[in-house]
This record gives C-alpha cells, sequence and structure tokens, in this order.
C-alpha cells in the first residue's frame, strides 16, 4: 500500500534524512529553512538521535564533521550566508575524507539578500564549497519527492565516496506542499544497517590507534593526497552523472534548467510546444558531477540539424541567478551552437511567460 | 626487580617537534599518564588544535582527530553526543580557543558538554611566529606588538576561566602551570580530576595551564619558568575557579 502524505519540501528533507539513518543533525537558524531544526529538533529526540541547535552555522558543521569522525551519518543545514560560514568546515570534511549531508535551501544574495528562493550559490557549490581542490556531489531536487528522495542517495553517496554531498535546493521548494511517498518499512531498515568503518575513530579498543588530519606537511604527501582525491572524483564523474530529459529527439530549442527552474522550465515547454515551437528540457539531476556529454550530444545533434533550419538552433539556460550553469552549459557545448541565458537573480522568479518570449526572440 | 617508572602506554614514542624548555612536552606526558592510570585509553578520542600542539595526534597514543582552529569544542561536541561512553578531550593553545573559538569554548561549556578541555596558556601565537595573543601579557613584546600590548589599542588579556566560572553548564575549571615540579604535579591532579568530572558524566570541564615558551619569549627556559611565576601568574592567577560537584 503506497499512502502519500502531503508534505513541504523542508520538512520532505528531515523524513529522507530520517530515513537515510541520519544519526545526528546540527543546524541553526536561518530563513527559508528554518523548518528543518524546527522539525528535526521533534523528530530526532523522538527517534533517540541527536539534536543540537548549535551557536552559529560554523559550529553546527564542525559538530557534523566530529559526528562523521565518530563513523555516524550526520547532517546539517543552512541557507546561502550560513553555507558561506560553512565552507572551512566543508574544505576540512573533504580533506579528511569524511561523509556528510550539507542542505543549502538558497535564497537571494549577496550579502544578507532576502528570504525568496534562489540559485544563486550554484558556483559556490558546484565549484568546491570550500577551498583548494574541494569537490562535493552536489544533488538539486526540484521537487517535494525529491527533496526526500535525493537526500536519502545524499546519505548513500556521501558513504560510498567518502565525501560530503550538499543537496542544492531553494527557498521555493523548501515551502512547496506536494504529496510524496515513503520507502518501506523494508528498505528502510536495509539503509540503516552499516558495517563500522575501518577509518573511524571510537576509542582504540582490540585495534591501533587511528587519526583523522587532512594537514599533510611531509615533501610531496599533500600532492600526492590530492592526486588520490583526484582519482575518487574521476570515479565519481564516471558514475554518478544523473540527469532527466524531454522531448529532445526534435527539439531546436533546449532548455538547460535544475530545481525549481526546471519545473518552471517543464511548463513553458509543454506550452510552447502546444504553439508549434520545437522546445526540449535537460535537467541535471546532479549538478556535480555536471552532465556533460547529453549536452554535448545534443549539442552534436542540434548542429547537424542547422543548416536545415530558418533560426539558429539553441541552447536556452535558465536559472534564478546571473548566469552560473550557463559557463558549464557552455563548456560543455564547446561551441557548437549558440547558448543564450535566461535569468532571475536576487530572489526574483523566473515564470512560464518571460521565458516563452525569450524562446521566441532566439 | 620491580618496574616503577615508564613511558605511559599512552604516549609514542615519536620524537616531539616542540621547542627546548617548551611546556608541551610535559603536559602531554601528563595527559597519558592520566590516561594510563585511569584505564580509559581505549575509549579516549583527543582533538588536537591549530598551533605547535597541531601534530598532537603524532605523540598520543589513542584515536586523536584534527580539527579546525578554534573549532575543537565543536567537534568533541559532535563525537560525544554520539558516543556518550567514550572520553572525549581537546587540546588547545590561546588563539584556538581564546580568539578564533571564544564561540565554540562558551558554547560547550555553556550547553554542559561531558567534555574535558586541556587549555594551554602561552601568552603567544607561537606556530606562527609569535603574534599577539589574546592572552598575551600588557606590556609584552610580540611580533605584532614591537612597543609592548597597549591597553587602548590591543585591549587587555583575556582571562579564561574567570570568563567561563559564570557559565552553569562549567562545573570544574582550575589553573594550573607547569614551571616546577610542584606545579606540574598540581596540573597531573587537577587534569586526572577534569577527567574524573567526565567520567561521572557532571559536566564540562576546563584546565588551563600557563606553559613556558622559552624561544617566543627570548628568554633561557630557566628565566621562562620564572617569568610564568613572577609575571605570568600575576596576570593570570593559579588556583580553582569553579568546583561544583552537581550530581544528576
Amino acid at each position: 500500500m503506497t499512502k502519500k502524505v502531503l508534505m513541504k519540501g523542508n520538512e520532505a528533507i528531515c523524513e529522507g534524512a530520517i530515513a537515510a539513518g541520519c544519526q545526528a543533525y546540527y543546524g541553526y537558524p536561518i530563513t527559508p529553512q528554518n523548518e528543518i531544526p524546527a522539525y528535526m529538533a521533534k523528530k530526532m529526540v523522538e527517534l533517540g538521535r541527536v539534536f543540537l541547535q548549535a551557536e552559529s552555522e560554523l559550529a553546527a558543521i564542525n559538530m557534523v564533521f566530529g559526528s562523521a569522525v565518530a563513523g555516524v551519518r550526520a547532517m546539517t543545514s543552512s541557507s546561502s550566508p550560513g553555507i558561506s560560514l560553512k565552507q572551512e568546515g566543508i574544505s576540512y570534511l573533504v580533506g579528511c575524507e569524511l561523509p556528510a549531508v550539507i542542505v543549502n535551501v538558497q535564497r537571494g544574495g549577496p550579502g544578507l539578500g532576502n528570504i525568496s528562493g534562489s540559485q544563486g550559490d550554484y558556483f559556490q557549490a558546484t565549484k568546491g564549497g570550500g577551498h583548494g581542490d574541494c569537490r562535493t556531489i552536489v544533488l538539486a531536487p526540484n521537487s517535494v519527492q525529491e527533496m526526500y528522495d535525493l537526500t536519502i542517495l545524499a546519505f548513500d553517496l556521501a558513504e560510498k565516496y567518502r565525501n560530503p554531498v550538499t543537496i542544492l535546493t531553494d527557498g521555493v521548494l523548501g515551502q512547496m506542499l506536494e504529496p510524496i511517498i515513503f520507502l518501506s518499512e523494508e528498505r528502510r531498515a536495509k539503509s540503516e544497517e552499516r558495517e563500522v568503518k575501518e577509518w573511524v575513530l571510537n576509542g582504540c579498543k582490540g585495534r591501533e590507534p587511528r587519526k583523522i588530519r587532512s594537514l599533510l606537511m611531509a615533501e610531496g604527501a599533500l600532492e600526492e593526497h590530492n592526486w588520490k582525491l583526484n582519482e575518487k572524483y574521476n570515479k565519481i564523474k564516471k558514475n554518478e552523472v544523473r540527469y532527466e530529459t524531454h522531448n529532445l529527439e526534435d527539439a531546436e530549442v533546449v532548455l538547460v534548467a535544475f530545481g525549481i527552474a526546471a519545473r518552471v522550465g517543464k511548463g513553458v515547454m509543454n506550452t510552447a510546444r502546444e504553439e508549434g515551437y520545437k522546445v526540449g528540457l535537460i535537467r541535471p539531476i546532479i549538478l556535480w558531477p555536471f552532465p556533460e556529454k547529453i549536452i554535448s550530444d545534443t549539442a552534436n545533434r542540434l548542429r547537424s540539424i542547422a543548416s536545415s533550419l530558418r533560426r539558429s538552433p539553441a541552447f536556452l539556460v535558465v536559472e534564478m541567478n546571473l548566469g552560473q550553469m550557463l559557463e558549464d552549459v557552455k563548456l560543455a557545448v564547446n561551441g557548437k551552437v549558440p547558448v543564450e541565458f535566461y535569468g532571475r537573480p536576487g530572489g526574483g522568479l523566473v515564470t512560464q511567460e518571460e521565458i516563452f518570449e525569450r524562446i521566441k526572440n532566439i | 626487580m620491580k618496574k616503577i617508572f615508564s613511558r605511559p602506554q599512552s604516549l609514542k614514542e615519536t620524537q616531539h617537534l616542540y621547542c627546548p624548555g617548551c611546556g608541551h612536552g610535559i603536559i602531554h606526558r601528563i595527559i597519558a599518564e592520566v590516561v594510563d592510570e585511569l584505564n580509559i585509553r581505549e575509549r579516549t578520542i583527543g582533538i588536537a588544535p591549530v598551533g605547535c600542539a597541531v601534530f598532537a595526534y603524532d605523540y598520543w597514543n589513542f584515536d586523536v582527530t584534527e580539527a579546525a582552529h578554534g573549532r575543537p569544542p565543536a567537534v568533541a561536541t559532535g563525537i560525544k553526543r554520539v558516543l556518550p561512553d567514550r572520553i572525549v578531550f581537546t587540546y588547545q593553545g590561546d588563539g584556538d580557543l581564546a580568539a578564533i573559538g571564544t564561540a565554540e569554548i562558551i558554547h560547550a561549556a555553556n550547553r554542559g558538554e561531558r567534555i574535558t578541555v586541556i587549555f594551554i596558556n602561552n601568552a603567544c601565537y607561537g606556530m606562527t611566529g609569535g603574534q599577539m595573543a589574546p592572552t598575551t601579557i600588557l606590556g609584552q613584546k610580540t611580533l605584532t606588538t614591537p612597543f609592548g600590548r597597549d591597553a587602548t589599542r590591543d585591549g587587555y588579556p583575556l582571562k579564561v576561566c574567570e570568563l567561563l566560572s559564570s557559565l552553569e553548564g562549567a562545573v570544574y575549571l582550575e589553573r594550573t602551570a607547569v614551571n616546577s615540579p610542584k606545579n606540574a604535579l598540581r596540573t597531573k591532579k587537577a587534569i586526572k580530576k577534569a577527567f574524573q568530572v567526565q567520567l561521572n558524566h557532571l559536566g564540562f570541564s576546563l584546565v588551563e595551564v600557563l606553559s613556558q615558551c622559552p624561544v617566543i619569549w627570548h628568554l633561557e627556559p630557566v628565566e621562562a619558568c620564572k617569568w610564568v611565576e613572577e609575571v605570568m601568574a600575576k596576570t593570570f592567577p593559579l588556583g580553582v575557579f569553579k568546583d561544583t560537584n552537581k550530581h544528576e
């Protein structure tokens, strides 16, 4: 029996974390994600797990670091300015190869910005999330169901690769109410059984003492470590590309969008199709690693049909920022066809009407 | 013949990189002895600072993790909350604890985290070459106070034990020194008590240890030991600042 439950996006993340066996949550109030610490404050305590409202986002990420060192699934959440505070901690998690889940419910920026949903932290998330050659896997849900499903995936990926994973969502999805289906009890129990890892610090009973650190001062040691991390990143790039496509076979304008912008993009694609415009959509579900191949392959197809069309086929990147994923799309397209942009920064929301106008003007 | 003295099991044979006359060597050993005597080596997890003791995980023979500068109390919280029966302690210098880490130490103490903090006060930033620390004495010359610490420009030495003593969650706070055998023994007693506070789940415990730093202070080791007593201890008096013996 698949029961559907009406949930708010932010709360679906909490349920996903609980289903994934998250044992510790550390958070701090910041709009538009306050539902997350509030929900976890109740649920985690009821379940006998750990909840703590930390003194800052900075303290919270370091508490996650501690729980990760202890071998436990841990999560923190915040919004844009709070995520900036966490970057030091994220870099340490990467350097020490520790699993962790970080949720960013994006708001308008830069600076204090506003509290409206935005997609302005794409660079921050995908180009590292911290100093150094730092990578986090970045998941971009676009529905409340995905807020739940991708949170579960986030914990699994974090542990699989011993790397932090970012869930990059926004204030609109966080507040949205949609019916979702929960993981079955059987699958939930399975996700809770895990072996103790061989690098965990839990007291050296029955084994040699261990250390966890990212400081490598010996000649060549840090470079070697970075190459090793690079191998890991390459493995992730090979195995964890995830995206969704619609109507690419005959598309002449291909929308590329993630998260809430992709929800709007899907609507405008359907509307445009009804009016005879051949619009398709590529929705990256995982932003890092970026789905270069599908975009590159699509660019090849668009180039091959270009001479037979009145107007040049093109990509139209739609995002709620000044053009961030745009750069990755351009890199993947590599000059084969035009890459256009439509965006609304600072908490502005993209609309179907505006996107459709833009499509008509390509 | 009975063996009555040896290297503690909790101290590795690795050679320290500390300066001659530095207090870290003495305090590392004291902690190792305490851990051995309390028989907690196999369930102890230490958190190293960013500072001269950044490589502490190479010296102690139990689990030790790195932490970002100032964040050990938060990392300790993250470990202790999920592994409440392990003994978790941080080892921090004055930059780590009293400058960048002030929020973390106050809130860990305020929450009464059942952790132990060993705070090493040498009135300067040693590792980075001798800059002013929050605990630098008025008039003391450092790399960033070349004319001497001036209250109007640089503020006053920060007294951590006094500061934390107003917090209900902090149940045991003592300041000691290691500039003499008598003081070193007192330090050992204090550190042992601090670990016992944790073993008995009573709350947050901290021992602040005035530690000689001959190289940065530009003093011979023996003079450095005297400076702790004659100058430092005037600003940072030794003694117990909190001992509430709260029971749950």
